[in-house]
């Protein structure tokens, strides 16, 4: 299925940023390990009487290889897998393309409503982060070093742009009943809890038109029917 | 303003939480300037002490330094509680970095739930500030601390000061919460002009090295708090646990109801943990600098002067500064302060005749500049160049390089001062040395240092060095290599620099010289009779000639 055009209340926001094609990855991870960081929380614990408990989000510096640049990201093995994951499919795409190195991914935070039979569950973005991506290639070391540094002031400005949206405390979802959580929350990994989100792609060819679009599903949907 | 709407609990809830998410942005922000990478581990079940469902750790030093400057107060309108972070070089200059200000301002918003939205947005609130501390310049300042500098804190309570941030500074909101009693704002202003103070406004502290040190002695401010290193150890090895929260015993433990909302249930516990006795401060000042130095001068014969900060001019001689393998695209600029994100060109000696061979400048490549601005000036991206004796790798090797030369790199002749007209530099460490030739600075030749056997300082010059290939920082000597500007090695088998030397005194023609003017004269007077006579045997040809031309 193509991908959710986004809805009426459904935030977006666009960073771009230009690199070099071995940064794609760092670069990738560093942006989508910083919006997460935001959109994480504990694990919940549902207790009686409608209570719950929230369990504790460790965290961890990262440092680039390719790009000098750090990041912070949320401690969870699972979480930081199904992101090498996405990025690196992302990579792969743009490398086998043949386009002139432009992409684009997104990263998409959802709701599902669940709709009676025979209707599937709707799923309801309410943020949209899409991350312009612009390969370029470099002809000597001495311009890779000098990219290097470039791309870590970028990323340094574009972590700063994530947290002024975050700050600005717009509409997040309602903090789900027990029989809820799952329509809210990505509740299958064992030490934090995402917000549900997908990530998808998508290549650009050189006149500017959308090639492919891959949609990925991260999160397993139980829509056995 | 008059609290009716808040409830007694909701406000001794506010209260907490605001005074506990005080303690862990300090927190926050003296680790990330550590000097070293943080991690900690997720849990899926509460353990109770962890505020705003974060894993941050709580250094028991800081948390006692935070606690010192709120006396018991909270960050309140006109009163906002500042933690910064400044730069000490070895010898002594400091330099105020950043400035994060916890402040509250007076718009309410009454509707807000404090147990539930507030806390929540105070805990995201220390997830920006765990991203943002990561992306100021400050951060990879820090990240290379320990052999010429280190990172200071210090927390203040009251009027936010800015001053000494010097021209220019920048600033960046890390986020806002708004509570019934006012808005919580977060930020950060972060100097941008590095390695230069406009005014001279720091205290002078005898330098650090050429002596072992046992602990790194802190002169208190007069009017304000003292300032506390960033990096230390806390006794134990690394991987161990920090010792327990707060001593005052309390925790937070957070249930909250889904619905409806105003049903919230808040509960606090007082755990029954020990709290261990608070680790004796001076322990904790750790000789990372003096041991780093020590055994750089013992095998780099380095030579040092205090700065004359404010008494004289600071005299700057020609740098003897390379590492090995650069080529110095810019031979006249200095190493030096002045201009924000860049090397000021510096009017030096023009650099021919005798002085061809002496010491050429060479700028650093562009990653020591991290910390002068963000966009470095393009002409300073020249500089970064390759030569096939390699890289030079890190900015972290560099500023290390910077300090090493190769003995008998001297050259045996008067060296011109170069005198920076109206430039102090306090900042020595990025501006070149000067050279004495007399071993008179006991700098210079210190007294042999020990072998380091303390494993807490063993384990930090081990450590000190995170985050970059550093496994020469202590080693030695680094060939010098001279090597003049737009040398090219693959044009004329010898370099530019040679080729000028020898052919610069071409030899003076042959019939020029006296010597051999004087050697013909007299080969010429001893076979004058000779002459004489061939020409008299032929004088009736002569004659002859002569009339044909008549």
């Amino acid at each position: 299925p193509p991908g959710a055009a986004p809805a009426m209340n459904c935030r977006a926001e666009v960073l771009e940023v230009s690199v070099e094609g071995r940064q794609v990855e760092e670069a990738m991870l560093a942006v989508l390990h910083t919006i997460l960081l935001h959109r994480s929380t504990g694990k919940f614990h549902y207790k009686k009487e409608g209570t719950y408990s929230i369990g504790t989000v460790g965290t961890q510096d990262v440092d680039c290889d390719f790009i000098d640049f750090a990041y912070v990201r949320v401690s969870s093995e699972e979480l930081d897998r199904a992101l090498r994951k996405a990025v690196g499919e992302f990579k792969d795409a743009l490398r086998n393309s043949g386009s002139d190195g432009m992409g684009q991914i997104s990263l998409e935070f959802y709701q599902k409503k669940k709709s009676r039979w025979p209707f599937s569950d709707e799923c309801i973005p309410w943020e949209l982060w899409t991350i312009k991506v612009n390969v370029v290639n470099l002809a000597n070391e001495q311009e890779r070093q000098i990219c290097r540094e470039k791309v870590g002031e970028k990323l340094c400005e574009k972590i700063i742009n994530i947290v002024e949206v975050m700050n600005r405390h717009e509409y997040l979802p309602k903090m789900p009943t027990q029989s809820e959580v799952d329509n809210v929350f990505d509740t299958s990994l064992k030490d934090v809890q995402p917000y549900l989100y997908k990530i998808s792609y998508q290549i650009t060819d050189s006149l500017g038109t959308s090639v492919t679009t891959t949609m990925r599903r991260l999160i397993k949907d139980t829509l056995a029917l | 303003a008059m609290d009716t709407d808040l409830s007694s609990q909701d406000r001794k809830d506010l209260d907490k939480f605001i005074k506990f998410f005080a303690l862990k942005t300090v927190q926050v922000i003296v680790q990330a300037r550590l000097g070293e990478k943080i991690c900690t581990r997720s849990s899926s079940s509460p353990t109770g002490s962890d505020w705003f469902n974060l894993a941050i750790k709580d250094i028991p030093e800081v948390t006692h330094e935070a606690k010192k400057a709120l006396a018991g107060q909270l960050p309140a309108v006109g009163r906002s509680m500042c933690v910064e972070i400044s730069l000490k070089t070895s010898e002594g200059d400091s330099m105020e970095l950043e400035i994060w200000c916890l402040e509250m301002n007076e718009k309410c918003d009454k509707e807000i739930k404090v147990s539930y939205t507030v806390y929540n947005r105070l805990s995201l609130l220390l997830k920006s500030l765990l991203a943002i501390t990561r992306v100021t310049p400050a951060y990879r300042l820090s990240r290379k601390q320990g052999h010429e500098y280190v990172i200071l804190y210090r927390i203040y309570f009251g009027e936010v000061q800015l001053s000494g941030l010097g021209e220019g500074f920048q600033t960046v909101r890390v986020g806002t919460v708004g509570t019934p009693v006012g808005t919580i704002t977060l930020s950060c202003a972060y100097r941008i002009n590095l390695a230069f103070m406009s005014t001279r406004q720091f205290e002078r502290t005898p330098p650090i090295m050429g002596i072992i040190i046992d602990h790194f002695v802190d002169r208190p401010y007069p009017s304000s708090s003292p300032m506390h290193p960033c990096n230390y150890r806390a006794g134990e090895d690394n991987g161990a646990v920090y010792p327990s929260v707060e001593d005052s015993q309390e925790v937070c433990t957070t249930s909250f109801s889904t619905s409806p909302p105003s049903q919230c249930v808040f509960t606090v516990t007082k755990a029954h943990f020990q709290t261990p006795p608070p680790v004796v401060t001076d322990t904790l000042k750790v000789p990372v600098m003096g041991l780093a130095f020590s055994h750089q001068l013992s095998s780099s014969r380095l030579s040092y002067q205090p700065a004359a900060l404010g008494v004289g001019s600071a005299d700057m001689g020609y740098p003897v500064l390379f590492a090995g393998g650069l080529n110095a695209a810019h031979p006249h600029q200095l190493i030096g302060p002045g201009k924000e994100g860049g090397v000021p060109p510096i009017p030096s000696q023009p650099a021919h005749g005798t002085q061809a061979d002496q010491e050429r400048m060479c700028t650093p490549l562009d990653g020591v500049h991290y910390s002068a601005a963000t966009p470095s000036s393009s002409e300073d991206t020249e500089t970064v160049s390759n030569s096939s004796e390699g890289k030079c790798g890190s900015p972290h090797d560099l500023l290390e390089t910077i300090f090493i030369r190769k003995v008998g790199a001297f050259v045996n002749k008067p060296i011109n001062q170069v005198t920076m007209a109206n430039l102090d530099i306090p900042f020595a460490m990025f501006a070149p040395k000067n050279v004495e030739l007399e071993d008179n600075d006991t700098m210079v030749n210190p007294p042999d240092s020990p072998e380091t056997e303390s494993p807490l300082q063993g384990s930090l010059h081990s450590e000190g060095s995170s985050g970059s290939s550093t496994g020469n920082t202590h080693d030695d000597f680094v060939m010098v290599d001279f090597k003049p500007a737009f040398s090219k090695d693959d044009i004329l088998p010898m370099d530019l620099g040679t080729f000028y030397r020898e052919f610069q005194n071409p030899p003076q023609l042959s019939s020029l010289s006296i010597d051999i003017g004087a050697q013909s004269m007299a080969e010429d007077l001893d076979s004058l009779p000779e002459k004489l006579a061939v020409h008299e045997k032929n004088v009736k040809e002569f004659d002859a000639f002569v009339e044909t031309l008549q």
